[in-house]
Parts: C-alpha cells; structure tokens; sequence
C-alpha cells in the first residue's frame, strides 16, 4: 500500500449488534466507473466468446443451437453477471475487487438476493437504455418530434448521472435497492513508527551522497524535546509527519522534503541554534515518537487536540 | 523537563494484539479467495471470536492510539470481519427453492392491488383499442407500428391474415423460442426500472400493449378469425401477460413508493418495498421464459384449435392456482 489516505472522504457509519458503530469509506465515483468498465470488458469478452462458439457450431452443422445458445448465454451474462457475482461474492464483482470498492446494506444487515437484484434489475434504466438513446437516439421514441427524443434524453441523463447528484454516490439501483457501495482497501499493518528499537531500520538503498550501512535508530535522549516543544502541533500534523516517514521507508519521498519538513520543524519549535545540525531521518522520527507519546497521553487526559495552535 | 522515553502505551497495546488481529487476517483472506467452506470447524468457532475481538481493539485504538497507519487497518479489518460474520449465508439452492414455494406467490399477493391495476390497464388497452379500430380501421395503423405489425394490416386479405396463425415451421425453432424469451424479459425488466420514473412510463407501456392487442383483435374479428386469433395468442398470452403485468405491477409500486413514502422518508420507503418487488421482476423472467418456449415451440408445432385452447385454459388455471395456493401454508411472512 502506498501512502496513507489523508484526504476527506464521507464516512457512512454501521451500527453493529456489538453496540459499535462501524465506518465504511464511500466510494468514489471514478473507482465505481472503473469497476463497471472493468465487468463490462468482461461481459463483452464473454459475448464474443460464446458468439465464436455459435459461430464454429454452425460450421459442424448446429447452427440452430449454436445460435439460441448464443442469444441464452449472452442475455444471462449481459442481465445477471452482475447478479450472481454479488450474490455470492457477498457484493463484490470481479471488477468491484480489483477495484477494492463493494456493495453493503445501507442498513448495515446483510446483503439480501432480494437488493442485489433489485439494484442491478435498475442497470436497464441507468445504463442500457441511456446507451440505446446515445446510439440510436431514433429508435427510443421512433414516432416522436425531434424535441420529443431530447426531452426524453435529458429525463435518461438525469438517472443515468444520479450518483454526481447524492453525497453517498447512489445511483438508481443503490436507492431502489437500500444498498451503498463502500471502499474495501486490502489495509496492510505496516511497522509501528514508535517502535523503531524493535523492527528493522529502512530496508532501501540509501539516496545519493550517503554510503555504508544506514546508522541504527538513535536512542530519544540524542534530540531532548521539551514539553513546551510537544505542545504545538496537533493530530493532523502528526498523521501528516506519520505519512511522510512511512512513504520515505518505502523510498517514495524525495529526501529534499524531508530535510524541508525537519527545517520547518526546528523553526516552529525553536530547536537550540547550537545543535542545529542534525540529519533529517532520525530527527523527525524522535521527533514524531515524542509527539505521539505526549498527544496520546493528552487523549488518555480527554483532551484531543486535532490541529496547531494557529 | 524532558518528555518521557518508555515505550508508548499504543505500541505496548499493539504489540499484545497484533497476533489476533493477522490470524483473522488470514482468514479473512481465505474467505475471500476460497469461500466460507474452506475453512475448519475450528476456525469457523474462532471467526466471530477473533471479529469481536478485533472490534473492541478498534474501539480501544480510537481511544488510545494516533496511529492512522493502525487505525486504518484495524477499521478495514473490522469492517470485512462484520460483512463475513453478519452476511447472509442461505445456500443458492435453497434460496432457488425457497423463492418458488414461497416468496414470489407470496410478493403477488402481498401487492394484489396492483397487479390487479396492471391487470385492469391492459384489459382497458384492449378494449379501448378494440372499439376505436372497430369503429375506423385505419386507426389500426396508429396502434400497431408497421414493425410489429409485418404485413397484418387492414390491407391484407383474410387468407394473408389466416396464413399467419397456421405458418408454423420445424426449422429454426429454438432460435425463434431463445429470442422471444430474450426480447420479452428485457421489456418486462425495463418495465420494471421505469417504475423508477415516477411509474408514469410503466403505465403508458401497459395501456399501449393493450391498445396493440386490442386492434390486431379488432382486424382479425371483421374477417370473422377472432376466435382463432385468440387460440393463437392465449396458450403463450396468459403466461406472457401475465408477466408483464408483474412487472408493470412492480414498476408502479416503485413508483408510488417514491411519490407516496407515507410514513418513512421516501429514501427508506423506496428501499422497502423496491427489495420486494424486485422478486416480482425476477419471477417475471422466468414466466417469459415459460412463455417464450409455448410460443416458439408449441404455437408453431399444433395447429388443431381445440389444443391451442386447451393448452392456454390450462396455463391459465395453473397461474391462478400458484399465485392464490402455494406458500400459504408458511405462515408468518417474512
């Protein structure tokens, strides 16, 4: 996993039979889209498979079957790929898992048979039949006036682009149905940042300039921060520094931003001008261990603070 | 004064934890690729053991820890136990099994009305749609578009008109009964999804399929066919039908659901009842199927009138029997 997500998303909260109230990230709609482009490139592979099939039976004389074999396979693919994957995938697609998004009840029960076809049942009017018009706008209304056939497009555009509408991102089927599709990221427990003693040190070739083996963490006593020093920032900035130190051990940060940010800090906390020069890596490390020993005592006291002193 | 350097109440908390938490992991893991039969008897007892587990180190972590890389993983972990812990586990065959004994005549009787209403919008198409082209033949023009009509129109002669309800054919059989299936259960779907709309399209559709029904009825009863029109169309028409006004049925709840929310907001209210009248649309397909099969095989293979008859007399008194009869004996509903 790369960086850890820093940004706003909106927060759809489950009540559990435990009393807890569980949070689900909701997805967004560029992963959705993907997802469906990704089943829907499935889905005409599919047709095309079963079509070469068809077409290599009416070659050894089974035309007739081949073809009704065909138009079978093709509407159940086309009208329940979608349906049985998430009936028994528990909401999850093929495309929906390489996107890391699923399906839930908004409720929080569990995802019925019943909602998964009813959202998908509605995928005839967010998508096939916004696709129809798009293609061939004349064969919607055939008989109507040219305004009749925009009229009738505007009214498709409004369901076919229902989830830019809605905070949750629902589209048609998601409203019909009760469900929500919710980010489902493979997380991975990397190392605890506070616990450098016990684990390893940065298992990366060292950046330009440096050679020999990276120096071993130092003890806290090397940088004495004050209790005044850990007063300043807050939450936010310690997740930031959290983030910044976890890209760096993965060897995606530019060391220049790292010596930026150990800079900033010195001057915010007014670091001694005698000791001025220290090495980024290990500074900011003690530096984010000692923040988050004081902010989380703070916590433990009930006072959470989110962000600096401004 | 410094600040102090033992080891982080957080990180102790982890340290204690993270065993649990990766065993769950793992079998998390194994769920997702394998499915829930993989696992052992035993690891089937740990799993709820090791979620609860894992939620209230959750809860703890909130308090506790600033961690966001911890946090993170802890609330993706605890949400993928919940959704395998908490999620519906009825086997498919069952479920197949279940819904045709019980609930789909269960969900037609639950929404009698409208089915009745679906019912009455056709029967007033094919009326209206009767009379108008009895009174005017060339209104039959209007009513049936030159598409569905190939070549049954008023400028055709009876022999022409009578050719049609006798042309059977043995070739290509399953191709035609395949499409007609396909084609009718993509109409009754989108039946359905209209329902979205207000319902307003879903009873244009049903009205208009009348009204079609109606003047080909008009046309063949002037050349004096009528009676074996009917034969014609009824062994397939009452199933077929009949699924539409399932749909139509079904279409029009999710419409008044969104209108009307009565009670509950109209998100919760659409969410209800669209649940439900989604198996109305799903047994609806397999109807279509039933019917597409009568009318590609049957229709085409008998020709004696008195069979026809027969045949649509028994779909018929199956269909009432089914939706009337079968799943009452359950009980409660669910």
């Amino acid at each position: 996993m790369s960086a850890v997500s820093l940004a706003k998303e909106r927060i759809h909260r489950v009540p559990t039979p435990e009393g807890m109230s569980l949070p689900f990230a909701v997805a967004s709609v560029g992963d959705r889209a993907a997802a469906f482009l990704l089943d829907l490139m499935v889905i005409m592979a599919g047709t095309i498979a079963v079509w070469l099939v068809a077409l290599l039976g009416s070659l050894v004389g089974l035309a007739s079957v081949g073809v009704s074999f065909a138009l079978l396979v093709g509407f159940l693919l086309w009208n329940f790929y979608f349906v049985h994957f998430e009936i028994t995938g528990g909401g999850v697609t093929p495309g929906k898992r390489k996107m890391g998004v699923r399906v839930i009840s908004r409720d929080g029960g569990p995802l019925t048979a019943e909602a998964v076809f009813a959202r998908n049942l509605m995928r005839n009017l967010e998508f096939y039949l916004p696709v129809t018009a798009l293609l061939a706008p004349g064969a919607l209304l055939p008989e109507s006036p040219g305004w009749g056939q925009l009229l009738a497009l505007g009214w498709i555009a409004v369901f076919a682009l229902m989830p830019f509408f809605n905070q949750d991102r629902l589209r048609c089927g998601d409203l019909v149905a009760g469900t929500l599709v919710v980010k489902a990221p493979a997380a991975v427990l990397l190392s605890d940042l506070s616990d450098r003693a016990t684990v390893r040190p940065a298992m990366r070739p060292q950046p330009t300039g440096r050679t020999g083996p990276p120096p071993p963490p130092p003890p806290a006593e090397e940088f004495p921060f004050t209790r005044e020093q850990l007063d300043i920032y807050g939450i936010h900035e310690l997740q930031v520094l959290e983030d910044l130190l976890r890209r760096d051990d993965q060897g995606t940060l530019d060391t220049r931003v790292l010596e930026d940010v150990c800079e900033k800090i010195k001057l915010k906390v007014g670091w001694p001008v005698d000791r001025w020069q220290v090495s980024p890596r290990p500074f900011l490390q003690a530096f984010y261990r000692a923040q988050r020993a004081a902010l989380e005592q703070k916590m433990l006291f009930g006072q959470r603070r989110e962000r600096k002193k401004s | 004064m410094t600040a102090p350097a033992f080891t982080l109440k957080s990180a102790q908390f982890r340290r204690e934890r993270e065993e649990a938490w990766r065993e769950l992991e793992g079998l998390l893991f194994r769920v997702d690729t394998r499915g829930l039969r993989n696992l052992t008897a035993g690891e089937l007892n740990r799993l709820p053991v090791l979620y609860r587990g894992a939620a209230s180190s959750l809860s703890v972590a909130t308090a506790i820890s600033l961690d966001k890389n911890l946090l993170d993983y802890l609330t993706a972990l605890v949400g993928r136990a919940y959704i395998c812990v908490y999620g519906a586990k009825r086997r498919p065959e069952e479920a197949v099994i279940e819904f045709f004994r019980h609930d789909f005549p269960a969900v037609v009787r639950r929404y009698f009305a409208f089915v009745a209403l679906s019912f009455a919008l056709v029967a007033l198409g094919v009326v209206a749609g009767y009379q108008m082209t009895k009174a005017d033949p060339e209104r039959y023009y209007s009513f049936v578009g030159e598409s569905r009509a190939q070549g049954r129109t008023p400028a055709a002669s009876t022999k022409e008109l009578r050719d049609v309800l006798y042309s059977g054919g043995k070739g290509q059989l399953s191709i035609f009964a395949t499409f007609l299936f396909t084609h009718n259960a993509k109409v009754g779907m989108l039946c359905f999804a209209l329902g979205f709309a207000a319902g307003v399209p879903v009873i244009f559709l049903l009205v208009y399929t009348g009204l079609e029904l109606g003047a080909m009825a008009a046309l063949y009863a002037s050349r004096g066919l009528g009676a074996e029109l009917w034969a014609w169309i009824l062994p397939h028409g009452v199933t077929e039908i009949g699924a539409l006004c399932l749909c139509g049925a079904a279409g029009m709840v999710l419409g008044s659901a969104l209108v009307f929310p009565g009670r509950h907001t109209r998100l919760r209210n659409l969410a209800l009842h669209g649940r439900e009248v989604a198996l109305l649309a799903v047994g609806a397909v397999v109807m279509f199927l039933v019917a597409g099969s009568i009318e590609g095989f049957f229709r085409q293979l008998v020709q004696d009138v008195g069979v026809r008859w027969g045949l649509a007399a028994i779909t018929l008194i199956f269909w009432t029997w089914y939706f009337l009869m079968v799943g009452r004996k359950n009980g409660a509903q669910p």
